[in-house]
């Protein structure tokens, strides 16, 4: 039998190296335009906040003032905010997405994994603005009504459950960001779980071990780095929400004890004031704010990356 | 030799066993904890934004403030052209990309390109707004569809780029290899052989990261902006299903409102179209499956 020859169209142009080089310049010119856009992110945000970090200096970090009357502008209220409502987010969505994820390596039955998989995929597709919009007309309501006043009832005596219940407030925002973090929390903590060698389980099933058991010993303390990788992912997205968090948070300036007060975060701010910033120095602490909001979601998303490449790579190489 | 932990008493054996069931209920409890959002959003979606829906909403402008009825036509144009705008951009650098990062890019090289891509990824979408509105609208004086296009098509990059490289790595490498012991070029190898074969994985990747920008609205507050009537000028502002669907939100009006859940039923059953199909396509026996 003789070989095909490779049809002429695909031949024509002869020996020549030129197209070759051509196209893998291009390759690499569409490649380095991520490096181009990281460089081109960072620099722009400086060149918007040059005024304001001319003017307010590292102060502005640590400042609690937010007025643009007198402009006067310090980020500390909004930092604050960012933090409370993810730390409230992290809270609930890691012990809520590592269960899932539990589940759907230890126990769900085959068959419903896959289905349980996409609804999970399905939510993590669900646009931040619509679930700002189901958080204002039904989750906030709702969690005024019911949820708040039971924990004022119960836990009140704490400062964090204290003061008048308004609805939109720091707790309403951490509950709608945990919803929208879920998906990554449970999707990469399933990652590293069906990392865990079988050997691990058949181990201690073998020695008598009940589920929870295994789940405990040889599954949940072989996956605790980088299910803490997971955790600092999500933080990564929480910090960074904006729709969802802007619709129901509250959005004042204000750092309060209690998570029943409204807050503001970093990312809301600039969603809710950017297009009516009327002062240069306002504009400028806006992209100020952006850029302090760059460099956290930037810095925790590196520490996540690295954390979770180290406990894949080591995990793979233990299976083999 | 020590016995095994695990085998003491009759009632101590019990008790393992109930924690365990307990244990076991409890995670099942969270997986329904964890996926009952969607169903409550796409209930709410149904009983409040069905109603609204009718021939009017996909064919007429928004009405002022105070009169009833009106709808979204503007918007879905409006987003659909934004879309496209995006795809522009975003699709082409990224498959370049993905093929700079599967066929020709060093180890070293590459996990620096992948890493720049993740970080990428991670950048808040609302500062992709901040960026593009000093970078089109600031020096054109005017908020602009092209503007809101850019800062969708950057968004993709990353993501096109990423889910190309997977594909392509798929390819088995003996294809590549009989194309060239053929004598065909390189760069032909790649464009006519590794392409063709992977693009079903290609345009799923291009789909959802579709998908995934045509939600977004962060990153249009201060580039497209918005519009109440339609776009005849692409140097202009234009309307978006998200941004209606948020400064209908915040407005003080029912009808408003129920305009909104409209406007949120159609963008979420557009998405979760896209996606789910994509799914079921990809399932296919293929090997460049993604």
């Amino acid at each position: 039998m003789t070989s095909a020859p490779a049809p002429s169209h695909l031949l024509s142009g002869g020996p020549s190296r030129v197209p070759d080089a051509a196209f893998k310049w291009l390759a690499l010119a569409g490649a380095a335009v991520v490096v181009a856009l990281i460089v081109l992110v960072g620099a722009e945000l400086y060149a918007g906040a040059r005024l304001a970090i001319a003017k307010f200096g590292p102060a502005f970090l640590v400042h609690s003032k937010w007025d643009p009357v007198t402009d006067e502008f310090g980020a500390l209220p909004f930092i604050f905010g960012t933090f409370v409502s993810s730390l409230i987010a992290l809270v609930i969505a890691v012990p809520l997405g590592v269960a899932a994820a539990l589940y759907l390596t230890e126990i769900a039955p085959f068959w419903l994994r896959q289905p349980v998989v996409t609804v999970i995929e399905m939510l993590a597709a669900v646009p931040s603005v619509i679930f700002g919009l189901w958080g204002i007309f039904v989750l906030v309501p709702w969690l005024r009504d019911h949820l708040f006043v039971w924990l004022k009832h119960t836990l009140g005596f704490l400062p964090l459950f204290q003061g008048p219940l308004y609805g939109v407030s720091m707790l309403a925002g951490g509950i709608i960001i945990a919803i929208m973090i879920l998906p990554i929390i449970t999707s990469v903590s399933r990652e590293i779980l069906r990392s865990v060698p079988n050997l691990q389980r058949e181990a201690a099933y073998g020695l008598g071990a009940t589920r929870w058991e295994v789940i405990r010993i040889a599954v949940l303390s072989y996956a605790s780095r980088g299910i803490f990788g997971a955790a600092i992912l999500g933080l990564g997205r929480a910090l960074g929400e904006t729709m969802a968090v802007t619709m129901v948070i509250g959005n004042r300036p204000e750092i309060s004890a209690s998570l029943f007060a409204p807050g503001y975060t970093l990312a809301s701010v600039i969603a809710n004031e950017f297009a009516e910033a009327t002062s240069d120095l306002y504009l400028n602490s806006l992209f100020e704010l952006g850029l302090v909001l760059l460099a956290l979601t930037v810095l925790i998303n590196v520490l996540a990356q690295a954390m979770l490449k180290t406990v894949m790579s080591g995990a793979s190489g233990k299976v083999q | 030799m020590n016995p095994s932990p695990f085998l003491p008493s009759a009632a101590r054996q019990r008790w393992r066993r109930t924690k365990s069931r307990a244990v076991t209920v409890l995670l099942c409890g969270c997986a329904v904890v964890v996926m009952a959002p969607l169903f409550l959003v796409i209930y709410y979606l149904l009983v409040e934004g069905a109603s609204a829906i009718d021939w009017h909403f996909f064919t007429q402008l928004p009405k002022p403030t105070g009169e009833a009825g009106g709808g979204m036509a503007n918007a879905i144009v409006g987003s659909l052209t934004l879309l496209a705008m995006a795809a522009v951009i975003g699709v082409p650098l990224g498959i370049l990309g993905g093929i700079y990062l599967a066929e020709y890019g060093g180890q070293r090289s590459n996990e620096w390109l992948r890493f720049a891509a993740d970080v990428l990824n991670g950048v808040p979408s609302i500062v992709w707004g901040m960026v593009v509105y000093l970078m089109l609208v600031v020096p054109f004086k005017t908020f602009s569809a092209y503007a809101g296009g850019v800062a969708l098509g950057l968004m993709m990059i990353p993501l096109v780029m990423r889910t190309t490289e997977e594909v392509l790595i798929l390819v088995p490498q003996s294809y590549r290899e009989a194309a060239l012991a053929l004598g065909i070029a390189r760069w032909k190898v790649i464009v006519v052989i590794v392409l063709k074969t992977a693009l079903k994985g290609i345009v799923t990747g291009v789909l959802i990261a579709l998908a995934r920008v045509a939600g977004e609205t962060a990153p249009l507050l201060f580039t497209a902006l918005g519009n109440n009537f339609w776009n005849h000028n692409l140097k202009e502002p234009i309307a978006a299903l998200p941004l209606q669907i948020f400064a209908y939100a915040i407005s003080p009006y029912d009808d408003w409102h129920r305009q909104a859940w409209a406007g949120a039923l159609v963008l979420l059953g557009l998405i979760l179209a896209i996606n789910l199909s994509v799914r079921f396509l990809s399932r296919e026996r293929n090997p460049a499956k993604p």
